[in-house]
Protein backbone atom coordinates (compact mmCIF):
# COMPACT_ATOMS: atom_id res chain seq x y z
CA UNK A 1 0.00 0.00 0.00
CA UNK A 2 1.32 3.57 -1.15
CA UNK A 3 1.94 5.58 2.35
CA UNK A 4 0.05 8.77 2.20
CA UNK A 5 2.45 12.07 1.58
CA UNK A 6 2.59 15.03 3.75
CA UNK A 7 -0.57 16.83 2.33
CA UNK A 8 -2.88 13.72 2.83
CA UNK A 9 -2.12 13.41 6.54
CA UNK A 10 -4.02 15.77 9.55
CA UNK A 11 -1.12 17.78 10.81
CA UNK A 12 0.79 17.46 14.10
CA UNK A 13 0.01 13.72 13.95
CA UNK A 14 -3.08 14.03 15.21
CA UNK A 15 -5.77 10.83 14.76
CA UNK A 16 -9.00 12.04 13.48
CA UNK A 17 -10.78 9.42 14.75
CA UNK A 18 -10.70 6.25 17.78
CA UNK A 19 -9.82 2.72 17.71
CA UNK A 20 -6.87 3.16 15.40
CA UNK A 21 -4.35 1.21 17.53
CA UNK A 22 -6.20 -2.15 16.20
CA UNK A 23 -5.03 -0.89 12.23
CA UNK A 24 -1.24 -0.73 14.14
CA UNK A 25 0.06 -4.79 14.48
CA UNK A 26 2.03 -4.69 17.40
CA UNK A 27 2.48 -8.66 17.34
CA UNK A 28 5.51 -7.91 15.18
CA UNK A 29 7.52 -7.14 17.85
CA UNK A 30 7.19 -9.92 20.04
CA UNK A 31 9.85 -12.37 20.75
CA UNK A 32 8.09 -14.82 23.13
CA UNK A 33 4.28 -15.74 22.46
CA UNK A 34 1.73 -17.19 25.08
CA UNK A 35 0.48 -20.73 24.29
CA UNK A 36 -2.91 -21.97 26.52
CA UNK A 37 -3.35 -25.35 27.40
CA UNK A 38 -6.74 -25.53 27.32
CA UNK A 39 -7.47 -28.69 28.97
CA UNK A 40 -5.73 -27.23 32.20
CA UNK A 41 -7.80 -23.84 32.13
CA UNK A 42 -10.13 -22.78 34.44
CA UNK A 43 -11.66 -19.76 32.66
CA UNK A 44 -11.18 -17.54 35.49
CA UNK A 45 -10.37 -14.84 32.82
CA UNK A 46 -7.46 -13.18 35.12
CA UNK A 47 -5.38 -13.12 31.82
CA UNK A 48 -7.86 -11.24 30.14
CA UNK A 49 -7.95 -8.43 33.01
CA UNK A 50 -4.62 -8.48 33.44
CA UNK A 51 -3.44 -8.35 29.25
CA UNK A 52 -2.24 -4.85 28.96
CA UNK A 53 -2.99 -5.34 25.14
CA UNK A 54 -6.86 -6.57 24.87
CA UNK A 55 -4.95 -9.59 23.18
CA UNK A 56 -6.70 -12.61 25.06
CA UNK A 57 -9.48 -13.59 23.35
CA UNK A 58 -12.41 -14.55 24.91
CA UNK A 59 -16.12 -15.79 23.86
CA UNK A 60 -18.99 -16.43 26.22
CA UNK A 61 -17.05 -16.59 29.30
CA UNK A 62 -14.36 -18.67 28.38
CA UNK A 63 -10.60 -18.03 27.09
CA UNK A 64 -10.56 -19.11 23.90
CA UNK A 65 -6.56 -18.15 23.15
CA UNK A 66 -4.70 -14.83 21.96
CA UNK A 67 -5.09 -12.20 19.39
CA UNK A 68 -1.36 -12.41 17.91
CA UNK A 69 -1.73 -9.40 15.95
CA UNK A 70 -0.92 -7.34 19.03
CA UNK A 71 -0.09 -9.97 21.52
CA UNK A 72 3.53 -8.46 22.23
CA UNK A 73 4.87 -11.05 24.14
CA UNK A 74 5.19 -9.76 27.73
CA UNK A 75 4.14 -12.75 29.80
CA UNK A 76 1.97 -11.30 32.24
CA UNK A 77 -1.19 -13.30 31.16
CA UNK A 78 1.60 -16.37 32.24
CA UNK A 79 2.43 -15.16 35.05
CA UNK A 80 -0.87 -14.22 36.38
CA UNK A 81 -2.71 -17.85 35.50
CA UNK A 82 -3.69 -18.88 38.93
CA UNK A 83 -2.85 -23.02 37.13
CA UNK A 84 -0.25 -22.45 35.21
CA UNK A 85 -1.73 -23.38 31.94
CA UNK A 86 0.08 -20.38 29.89
CA UNK A 87 3.37 -21.28 28.64
CA UNK A 88 5.62 -18.61 26.46
CA UNK A 89 7.24 -20.44 24.01
CA UNK A 90 9.87 -18.86 21.21
CA UNK A 91 8.21 -17.48 17.75
CA UNK B 1 7.45 70.32 18.99
CA UNK B 2 5.20 70.89 15.78
CA UNK B 3 1.72 72.37 16.46
CA UNK B 4 0.75 69.07 14.54
CA UNK B 5 2.45 66.87 17.08
CA UNK B 6 1.50 68.50 20.02
CA UNK B 7 -2.21 68.09 18.65
CA UNK B 8 -2.17 65.15 17.95
CA UNK B 9 -0.25 63.96 21.51
CA UNK B 10 -3.20 65.81 22.82
CA UNK B 11 -5.94 63.47 20.85
CA UNK B 12 -4.03 60.34 22.13
CA UNK B 13 -4.91 58.99 25.34
CA UNK B 14 -1.83 57.76 26.63
CA UNK B 15 -1.42 55.66 30.02
CA UNK B 16 1.80 55.59 31.87
CA UNK B 17 2.10 52.05 31.60
CA UNK B 18 5.39 49.13 31.83
CA UNK B 19 6.09 46.88 29.11
CA UNK B 20 4.87 43.94 31.12
CA UNK B 21 1.63 45.84 32.06
CA UNK B 22 1.32 46.32 28.36
CA UNK B 23 1.42 42.42 27.93
CA UNK B 24 -1.13 41.88 30.43
CA UNK B 25 -3.68 44.65 29.40
CA UNK B 26 -3.52 42.95 25.70
CA UNK B 27 -4.31 39.78 27.68
CA UNK B 28 -6.99 41.02 29.70
CA UNK B 29 -8.47 42.54 26.43
CA UNK B 30 -8.15 39.28 24.35
CA UNK B 31 -9.65 37.64 26.93
CA UNK B 32 -8.28 33.99 26.77
CA UNK B 33 -10.16 30.89 27.80
CA UNK B 34 -6.82 29.73 29.76
CA UNK B 35 -3.49 31.23 31.03
CA UNK B 36 -1.46 28.16 32.32
CA UNK B 37 1.75 29.76 34.25
CA UNK B 38 3.97 29.72 36.49
CA UNK B 39 3.50 32.35 39.48
CA UNK B 40 6.71 33.03 40.75
CA UNK B 41 10.23 33.81 39.93
CA UNK B 42 11.77 33.61 36.53
CA UNK B 43 8.38 34.59 35.89
CA UNK B 44 7.43 38.11 35.21
CA UNK B 45 4.78 41.16 36.14
CA UNK B 46 2.98 39.73 33.34
CA UNK B 47 1.37 37.01 34.98
CA UNK B 48 1.25 39.10 38.29
CA UNK B 49 -0.97 41.88 36.81
CA UNK B 50 -3.04 39.39 34.62
CA UNK B 51 -3.79 37.73 38.01
CA UNK B 52 -4.74 40.70 39.32
CA UNK B 53 -7.36 41.38 36.05
CA UNK B 54 -8.74 37.38 37.06
CA UNK B 55 -8.89 37.83 40.22
CA UNK B 56 -10.89 41.33 40.37
CA UNK B 57 -13.10 40.23 37.81
CA UNK B 58 -11.73 42.04 34.95
CA UNK B 59 -11.35 39.07 33.28
CA UNK B 60 -13.17 35.56 33.24
CA UNK B 61 -10.25 33.31 31.77
CA UNK B 62 -9.32 30.44 33.76
CA UNK B 63 -6.46 31.23 35.69
CA UNK B 64 -3.81 27.62 36.31
CA UNK B 65 -0.61 28.37 38.15
CA UNK B 66 1.10 25.40 38.03
CA UNK B 67 4.32 24.22 39.61
CA UNK B 68 6.79 25.12 37.19
CA UNK B 69 7.45 25.98 33.37
CA UNK B 70 7.26 22.88 32.65
CA UNK B 71 3.86 22.32 33.69
CA UNK B 72 2.66 25.75 32.23
CA UNK B 73 3.27 24.74 28.88
CA UNK B 74 2.17 21.24 29.05
CA UNK B 75 -1.43 22.74 30.30
CA UNK B 76 -1.14 25.23 27.45
CA UNK B 77 -0.78 22.28 25.36
CA UNK B 78 -3.59 20.56 26.89
CA UNK B 79 -5.69 23.48 27.45
CA UNK B 80 -5.40 24.75 23.09
CA UNK B 81 -5.87 21.37 22.40
CA UNK B 82 -9.19 20.80 23.56
CA UNK B 83 -10.05 24.25 21.94
CA UNK B 84 -9.32 26.99 24.47
CA UNK B 85 -7.71 30.51 23.13
CA UNK B 86 -4.79 29.57 25.55
CA UNK B 87 -1.82 32.39 26.58
CA UNK B 88 1.29 32.06 29.02
CA UNK B 89 3.94 34.13 29.58
CA UNK B 90 8.01 33.30 30.65
CA UNK B 91 10.90 34.90 30.63
CA UNK B 92 14.91 33.40 30.58
CA UNK B 93 15.48 30.36 32.30
CA UNK B 94 12.02 29.68 33.12
CA UNK B 95 11.76 29.32 29.26
CA UNK B 96 14.85 26.93 29.31
CA UNK B 97 13.18 24.86 31.78
CA UNK B 98 10.21 24.94 29.46
CA UNK B 99 12.07 23.43 26.40
CA UNK B 100 10.56 19.41 26.11
CA UNK B 101 7.27 21.14 25.66
CA UNK B 102 7.83 24.51 23.96
CA UNK B 103 8.74 21.81 21.11
CA UNK B 104 5.59 19.33 21.52
CA UNK B 105 3.45 22.51 21.04
CA UNK B 106 5.14 23.68 18.14
CA UNK B 107 4.96 19.87 16.90
CA UNK B 108 1.10 19.47 17.65
CA UNK B 109 0.57 22.44 15.80
CA UNK B 110 -1.58 24.28 18.59
CA UNK B 111 -1.83 28.44 18.47
CA UNK B 112 -0.43 29.41 22.07
CA UNK B 113 0.73 33.14 22.49
CA UNK B 114 3.27 33.43 25.07
CA UNK B 115 5.20 36.81 26.13
CA UNK B 116 8.51 36.36 26.50
CA UNK B 117 10.89 38.98 28.62
CA UNK B 118 14.09 38.39 27.05
CA UNK B 119 16.80 37.79 29.67
CA UNK B 120 19.88 35.84 30.03
CA UNK B 121 20.19 32.36 31.12
CA UNK B 122 22.54 31.65 34.08
CA UNK B 123 25.25 30.62 34.80
CA UNK B 124 26.85 33.16 36.11
CA UNK B 125 23.66 34.21 37.64
CA UNK B 126 21.96 37.04 35.81
CA UNK B 127 18.32 38.13 36.03
CA UNK B 128 19.21 41.27 33.19
CA UNK B 129 18.32 41.46 28.82
CA UNK B 130 20.17 39.74 26.32
CA UNK B 131 18.01 37.29 24.01
CA UNK B 132 19.76 33.95 25.16
CA UNK B 133 16.16 32.54 25.94
CA UNK B 134 14.51 32.91 22.94
CA UNK B 135 17.44 32.34 20.54
CA UNK B 136 17.84 29.42 22.15
CA UNK B 137 14.50 28.39 21.70
CA UNK B 138 14.93 29.45 17.75
CA UNK B 139 14.45 26.25 16.25
CA UNK B 140 11.47 25.43 18.32
CA UNK B 141 9.07 25.72 15.25
CA UNK B 142 7.23 28.67 17.46
CA UNK B 143 7.00 31.92 15.31
CA UNK B 144 8.94 34.72 17.23
CA UNK B 145 8.45 38.32 16.95
CA UNK B 146 10.46 40.73 18.96
CA UNK B 147 9.24 44.22 19.93
CA UNK B 148 11.11 47.32 20.28
CA UNK B 149 8.67 49.44 23.07
CA UNK B 150 5.42 48.44 25.22
CA UNK B 151 3.67 50.03 22.49
CA UNK B 152 4.47 47.29 20.04
CA UNK B 153 4.49 44.81 22.88
CA UNK B 154 0.79 45.71 23.04
CA UNK B 155 0.06 45.26 19.36
CA UNK B 156 2.01 42.31 18.63
CA UNK B 157 0.58 40.32 21.40
CA UNK B 158 -2.99 41.32 19.72
CA UNK B 159 -1.62 40.83 16.19
CA UNK B 160 -0.20 37.08 17.24
CA UNK B 161 -3.46 35.55 18.32
CA UNK B 162 -4.48 36.14 14.52
CA UNK B 163 -1.52 34.47 12.99
CA UNK B 164 -1.03 31.78 15.31
CA UNK B 165 -4.60 30.80 14.71
CA UNK B 166 -4.59 31.03 10.64
CA UNK B 167 -5.92 28.07 9.14
CA UNK B 168 -2.70 28.39 7.28
CA UNK B 169 -0.22 28.71 9.62
CA UNK B 170 -1.12 26.72 13.29
CA UNK B 171 2.17 27.68 14.89
CA UNK B 172 2.58 29.06 18.31
CA UNK B 173 4.01 32.42 18.44
CA UNK B 174 6.47 34.18 20.70
CA UNK B 175 5.73 37.56 21.71
CA UNK B 176 9.19 38.74 22.92
CA UNK B 177 10.46 42.46 24.86
CA UNK B 178 13.10 43.69 26.32
CA UNK B 179 13.99 42.43 30.18
CA UNK B 180 13.91 45.38 32.00
CA UNK B 181 14.80 47.81 29.76
CA UNK B 182 10.74 47.42 27.67
CA UNK B 183 9.72 45.40 30.86
CA UNK B 184 10.02 47.14 33.48
CA UNK B 185 10.29 51.06 32.13
CA UNK B 186 7.06 52.98 32.29
CA UNK B 187 6.12 54.65 28.56
CA UNK B 188 2.81 56.22 27.61
CA UNK B 189 0.89 53.21 25.76
CA UNK B 190 -2.23 53.69 23.72
CA UNK B 191 -4.63 51.21 24.43
CA UNK B 192 -7.35 49.83 21.67
CA UNK B 193 -11.36 49.58 22.92
CA UNK B 194 -11.97 45.72 23.76
CA UNK B 195 -14.46 45.52 21.08
CA UNK B 196 -12.41 46.50 18.09
CA UNK B 197 -9.91 43.54 19.71
CA UNK B 198 -12.76 40.92 19.98
CA UNK B 199 -13.85 41.79 16.23
CA UNK B 200 -10.05 41.31 15.26
CA UNK B 201 -9.37 38.23 16.71
CA UNK B 202 -12.88 36.62 16.40
CA UNK B 203 -13.40 33.45 17.85
CA UNK B 204 -10.76 30.45 17.85
CA UNK B 205 -12.30 27.59 16.83
CA UNK B 206 -10.72 24.32 16.17
CA UNK B 207 -11.30 21.01 14.50
CA UNK B 208 -10.37 18.62 16.56
CA UNK B 209 -11.34 18.95 20.03
CA UNK B 210 -9.74 16.73 22.88
CA UNK B 211 -13.11 17.03 24.61
CA UNK B 212 -15.43 16.65 21.97
CA UNK B 213 -16.38 12.44 23.51
CA UNK B 214 -18.43 12.21 20.24
CA UNK B 215 -15.68 12.35 17.79
CA UNK B 216 -12.80 11.09 20.15
CA UNK B 217 -9.03 12.34 18.56
CA UNK B 218 -5.74 11.45 19.60
CA UNK B 219 -3.02 14.12 20.04
CA UNK B 220 0.71 13.82 20.02
CA UNK B 221 0.48 9.83 19.21
CA UNK B 222 3.93 7.78 18.68
CA UNK B 223 4.88 8.97 15.36
CA UNK B 224 7.79 6.46 14.07
CA UNK B 225 10.14 6.59 10.88
CA UNK B 226 7.24 6.16 8.53
CA UNK B 227 5.67 9.04 9.40
CA UNK B 228 7.53 11.57 11.62
CA UNK B 229 9.45 12.99 8.79
CA UNK B 230 6.05 14.47 6.59
CA UNK B 231 5.09 15.94 9.82
CA UNK B 232 8.32 18.00 10.18
CA UNK B 233 7.81 18.27 6.54
CA UNK B 234 4.31 19.84 7.59
CA UNK B 235 5.77 22.15 10.12
CA UNK B 236 8.16 23.82 7.67
CA UNK B 237 5.48 24.12 4.80
CA UNK B 238 3.68 26.15 7.30
CA UNK B 239 6.60 28.55 9.11
CA UNK B 240 7.67 29.45 5.08
CA UNK B 241 4.03 29.81 4.34
CA UNK B 242 3.92 31.78 7.14
CA UNK B 243 5.67 34.18 5.35
CA UNK B 244 3.35 35.25 2.79
CA UNK B 245 0.30 34.52 5.01
CA UNK B 246 1.66 37.08 8.07
CA UNK B 247 1.77 40.30 5.94
CA UNK B 248 -1.87 39.71 4.44
CA UNK B 249 -3.17 39.61 8.45
CA UNK B 250 -0.53 42.65 9.40
CA UNK B 251 -2.56 44.33 6.92
CA UNK B 252 -5.63 43.86 8.37
CA UNK B 253 -4.69 44.57 11.80
CA UNK B 254 -3.08 47.73 10.44
CA UNK B 255 -6.20 48.66 8.83
CA UNK B 256 -8.10 47.95 11.67
CA UNK B 257 -5.81 49.94 14.24
CA UNK B 258 -4.42 52.23 12.05
CA UNK B 259 -0.42 51.29 12.56
CA UNK B 260 1.87 50.14 10.18
CA UNK B 261 3.55 46.89 11.25
CA UNK B 262 5.39 44.47 8.63
CA UNK B 263 7.75 41.37 9.16
CA UNK B 264 10.54 43.87 9.33
CA UNK B 265 11.17 48.10 9.80
CA UNK B 266 13.40 49.99 8.19
CA UNK B 267 14.30 53.52 9.52
CA UNK B 268 16.28 56.03 7.56
CA UNK B 269 17.60 52.87 4.86
CA UNK B 270 16.73 53.65 1.07
CA UNK B 271 19.64 56.51 1.01
CA UNK B 272 22.03 54.74 3.56
CA UNK B 273 25.77 53.83 2.77
CA UNK B 274 25.75 52.32 5.62
CA UNK B 275 23.62 50.75 8.15
CA UNK B 276 22.73 48.38 11.01
CA UNK B 277 20.61 45.72 11.99
CA UNK B 278 19.33 45.03 15.63
CA UNK B 279 16.50 43.56 17.25
CA UNK B 280 14.15 45.19 20.19
CA UNK B 281 14.63 47.97 22.21
CA UNK B 282 18.22 48.52 20.38
CA UNK B 283 16.67 49.84 17.15
CA UNK B 284 14.93 53.13 18.97
CA UNK B 285 18.34 53.84 20.77
CA UNK B 286 19.80 53.63 17.22
CA UNK B 287 17.10 55.29 15.31
CA UNK B 288 18.49 58.59 17.87
CA UNK B 289 22.56 57.85 16.77
CA UNK B 290 20.87 57.80 13.02
CA UNK B 291 19.44 61.43 13.42
CA UNK B 292 22.70 62.40 15.22
CA UNK B 293 25.27 61.11 12.38
CA UNK B 294 22.42 62.49 9.74
CA UNK B 295 23.06 65.81 11.50
CA UNK B 296 26.65 65.35 10.52
CA UNK B 297 26.66 63.93 6.99
CA UNK B 298 26.90 60.50 7.38
CA UNK B 299 24.48 58.42 6.48
CA UNK B 300 23.81 55.82 8.42
CA UNK B 301 20.44 53.52 8.40
CA UNK B 302 18.87 50.96 10.19
CA UNK B 303 16.80 47.24 9.30
CA UNK B 304 14.94 45.92 12.48
CA UNK B 305 13.87 42.90 11.83
CA UNK B 306 9.85 42.21 14.11
CA UNK B 307 10.04 38.80 12.95
CA UNK B 308 13.09 36.20 13.49
CA UNK B 309 10.68 33.30 12.87
CA UNK B 310 9.72 32.72 10.21
CA UNK B 311 13.36 35.00 8.79
CA UNK B 312 12.14 37.18 6.33
CA UNK B 313 15.30 36.65 4.62
CA UNK B 314 14.06 38.23 0.37
CA UNK B 315 12.99 41.31 2.60
CA UNK B 316 15.68 41.55 4.72
CA UNK B 317 17.99 41.15 1.33
CA UNK B 318 15.78 43.84 -0.37
CA UNK B 319 17.07 45.99 2.40
CA UNK B 320 20.25 46.41 2.68
CA UNK B 321 22.02 44.64 -0.22
CA UNK B 322 22.77 48.33 -1.23
CA UNK B 323 24.53 49.66 1.68
CA UNK B 324 28.07 49.38 1.13
CA UNK B 325 28.64 48.07 4.87
CA UNK B 326 26.45 46.17 6.91
CA UNK B 327 26.59 46.02 10.87
CA UNK B 328 24.81 43.00 12.22
CA UNK B 329 23.57 43.38 16.29
CA UNK B 330 23.26 40.40 18.27
CA UNK B 331 22.12 40.28 21.70
CA UNK B 332 23.14 36.67 21.99
CA UNK B 333 25.96 34.19 21.66
CA UNK B 334 25.47 31.69 19.59
CA UNK B 335 29.06 29.72 20.43
CA UNK B 336 29.29 28.69 16.93
CA UNK B 337 32.19 30.80 16.70
CA UNK B 338 30.46 32.38 13.29
CA UNK B 339 28.70 35.13 15.44
CA UNK B 340 25.18 35.31 16.95
CA UNK B 341 22.48 33.92 15.08
CA UNK B 342 20.97 37.17 13.50
CA UNK B 343 24.27 37.58 11.62
CA UNK B 344 24.91 33.72 10.76
CA UNK B 345 21.16 33.56 9.30
CA UNK B 346 22.14 37.28 7.57
CA UNK B 347 25.09 36.13 6.28
CA UNK B 348 23.66 32.78 5.17
CA UNK B 349 21.27 34.78 3.30
CA UNK B 350 23.40 36.79 1.38
CA UNK B 351 25.13 33.70 -0.21
CA UNK B 352 22.96 33.52 -3.22
CA UNK B 353 22.53 37.39 -3.43
CA UNK B 354 24.47 38.93 -6.28
CA UNK B 355 25.40 42.25 -4.26
CA UNK B 356 27.18 41.48 -1.23
CA UNK B 357 28.71 44.09 0.77
CA UNK B 358 30.39 43.50 3.56
CA UNK B 359 29.30 42.35 7.07
CA UNK B 360 30.44 41.73 9.85
CA UNK B 361 28.85 41.18 13.66
CA UNK B 362 28.72 42.50 16.90
CA UNK B 363 27.84 40.41 19.94
CA UNK B 364 26.29 43.46 22.62
CA UNK B 365 24.36 43.81 25.91
CA UNK B 366 25.11 40.37 27.54
CA UNK B 367 23.24 39.89 30.83
CA UNK B 368 22.16 43.73 30.51
CA UNK B 369 25.13 45.09 29.97
CA UNK B 370 24.10 49.00 28.93
CA UNK B 371 24.37 49.78 25.02
CA UNK B 372 24.70 53.56 25.04
CA UNK B 373 24.24 55.65 21.92
CA UNK B 374 27.94 56.24 22.55
CA UNK B 375 28.28 52.37 21.67
CA UNK B 376 26.21 52.50 18.46
CA UNK B 377 28.11 55.57 17.58
CA UNK B 378 31.13 53.56 18.06
CA UNK B 379 29.69 50.71 15.69
CA UNK B 380 28.72 53.63 12.35
CA UNK B 381 32.56 54.68 13.34
CA UNK B 382 33.78 51.55 12.88
CA UNK B 383 31.34 50.72 9.62
CA UNK B 384 32.50 53.96 8.11
CA UNK B 385 35.94 53.11 8.44
CA UNK B 386 35.84 49.45 6.88
CA UNK B 387 33.40 51.37 4.02
CA UNK B 388 36.79 53.75 3.36
CA UNK B 389 39.44 50.91 3.52
CA UNK B 390 37.02 48.07 1.84
CA UNK B 391 38.05 45.27 4.04
CA UNK B 392 36.97 43.77 7.02
CA UNK B 393 39.31 43.70 10.05
CA UNK B 394 37.06 42.09 12.75
CA UNK B 395 34.54 39.40 11.23
CA UNK B 396 32.94 39.50 15.07
CA UNK B 397 33.39 41.56 17.65
CA UNK B 398 32.16 42.09 21.55
CA UNK B 399 31.28 45.22 22.05
CA UNK B 400 32.88 46.65 24.73
CA UNK B 401 33.85 43.35 26.88
CA UNK B 402 36.84 44.98 28.53
CA UNK B 403 40.47 43.47 27.91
Amino acid sequence: MKKKGWKEIAIGGLIDKGGTAKEYNTGSWRTFKPVVDKTKCINCLQCWIYCPDSSIKVKDGKMEGFDYDHCKGCGICAAICPVKCIKMEKG
Amino acid sequence: MRVKEKEKMATKKLIGMTGDQAAAHAMRQIAPDVVAAYPITPQTEIVMSFSQFVADGKVATELIPVESEHSAMSACIGSAAAGARTMTATSANGLALMWEVVYIAASTRLPIVMSVVNRALSAPINIHCDHSDTMGARDSGWIQIYSENAQEVYENIISAVKIAEHKDIRLPVMVCQDGFITSHAVEGIELSDDKTIKDFIGEYKIDHSLLDIDNPVTYGPLDLQDFYFEHKYQQSFAMKNALSVIPKVLQEFNKTFGKNHDLIEEYKLKDADIGIVALSSTAGTARAVIDDLRKKGIKAGLLKPVFFRPFPAERILKAISHLKVVGVMDRAESFSTMGGPLFSEIRSAMYDSKQKPPIVNYIYGLGGRDIFPEDIEKVYEELESIKRAGKIKTLISYLGVRE
